[in-house]
């Protein structure tokens, strides 16, 4: 009882906090310094119709190659707190799953990839990117997984891509240094004419990479959450 | 709209802070924490906004030199960005650790896992 009456006092708390926060936020209508400088200049310097974007995988490129190294590590963590046995056949397990559920996912695993990529590859022009693009890449693993339960196919695939992207995206973010302005900078490349696929410099191809990365790594993690050993 | 997101983000921040302290069973906790992390994000985004504002997206319809005065803050936009992945992977690593602890304790009640108790 005490311990619940320590909770409420705390929420009671915090809720006086979000109060605070709520009143006292401020009420301009204008951007302030750093997001007005990052929406004049930055389609300017990255050449990325979107904004986010060019925060995300430039002005801030180096928070989202720690961002993918956490990601790398909770990976690496599940599959080692979960070891688990290749291509063990289920026990208890349904050999059979569904017809429906087996036809459907046939058909549609392909198109979810294929919309995966879509999103990454066009993360510069329109509200999508690599994180995106990746967690969709993912929920096509899942339909996969639940459409047959023993699949042991595509881990060597998932290992090579992991690996061959990341370290893609470093040798990128390195040749920044030597070809452009400094670690991370998407000039490497021309920057092409705004607003097409072929833009932005090194962005769209750093944000495919990403893409790739973040499929790989979650499918990685499904994996080993699907083959826990009892 | 920025009232409701806010409230509604608060809102969640406080039922995940409850569930993450009262609830005896650990899936229960890690969804609190998931609810805890969706609040934060809510609220995030909803500090940046700009009324009668639009995306940051520069198209045809939104010029280079007007946006600056059309859209909306797209810093909170990529900080929340990165929030959901990190918070994807450390709800991973937790529903991990409540799988392992299940099959070695054979429960999921907090309470009937005491340091020694290992039967």
């Amino acid at each position: 009882m005490v311990k619940k009456a320590f909770a409420f006092t705390l929420i009671l708390g915090m809720g006086l906090l979000f109060y605070q926060l709520y009143r006292q936020r401020s009420t301009s209508t204008d951007l302030n310094k750093t997001a007005r400088y990052y929406v004049e200049n930055g389609p300017k310097e990255t050449g990325s119709a979107n904004v986010v974007t060019s925060v995300v995988v430039t002005y801030r490129g180096l928070d989202t190659l720690g961002e993918v190294t956490i990601l790398f590590v909770a990976a690496s963590i599940i599959g080692f707190f979960l070891k688990n046995q290749r291509n063990r056949k289920l026990e208890g397990a349904p050999g059979e799953t569904s017809e429906l559920l087996h036809t459907g996912s046939v058909f549609l695993v392909p198109l979810i990839f294929l919309l995966g990529v879509y999103v990454f590859v066009n993360g510069h022009l329109s509200p999508g990117g690599g994180f995106q693009g990746g967690a969709i890449i993912a929920s096509g693993t899942v339909l996969l997984f639940l459409a047959d339960p023993s699949i042991g196919a595509g881990r060597g695939v998932i290992h090579v891509l992991e690996s061959f992207s990341g370290m893609l995206y470093v040798g990128l973010a390195v040749a920044g240094l030597f070809l452009a302005g400094g670690f991370l900078d998407n000039r490497i490349m021309p920057l092409g004419h705004f607003g097409t696929l072929l833009s932005a410099g090194a962005i769209p191809v750093i944000y495919s990479l990403i893409g790739l990365k973040v499929g790989a790594e979650l499918s990685s993690i499904l994996y080993a959450l699907k083959d826990a050993k009892e | 709209m920025t009232h409701i997101a806010l409230a509604g983000g608060a809102l969640l921040i406080l039922i995940g802070v409850w569930g993450m302290l009262t609830k005896k069973n650990i899936i229960r906790i890690i969804i609190g924490f998931s609810l805890f992390d969706t609040g934060l994000h809510v609220v995030l985004v909803g500090l940046g906004h700009l009324k009668n504002r639009t995306a940051p997206i520069i198209d045809s319809d939104l010029p280079r030199e007007a946006a600056a005065s059309r859209v909306v803050d797209p810093v909170p936009q990529a900080i929340v960005l990165t929030a959901i992945v990190i918070g994807l992977a450390v709800t991973a690593v937790l529903l991990a650790f409540a799988l392992k602890l299940y099959q070695s304790r054979k429960t999921l009640d907090i309470s009937e896992l005491r340091e020694g108790n290992n039967d």
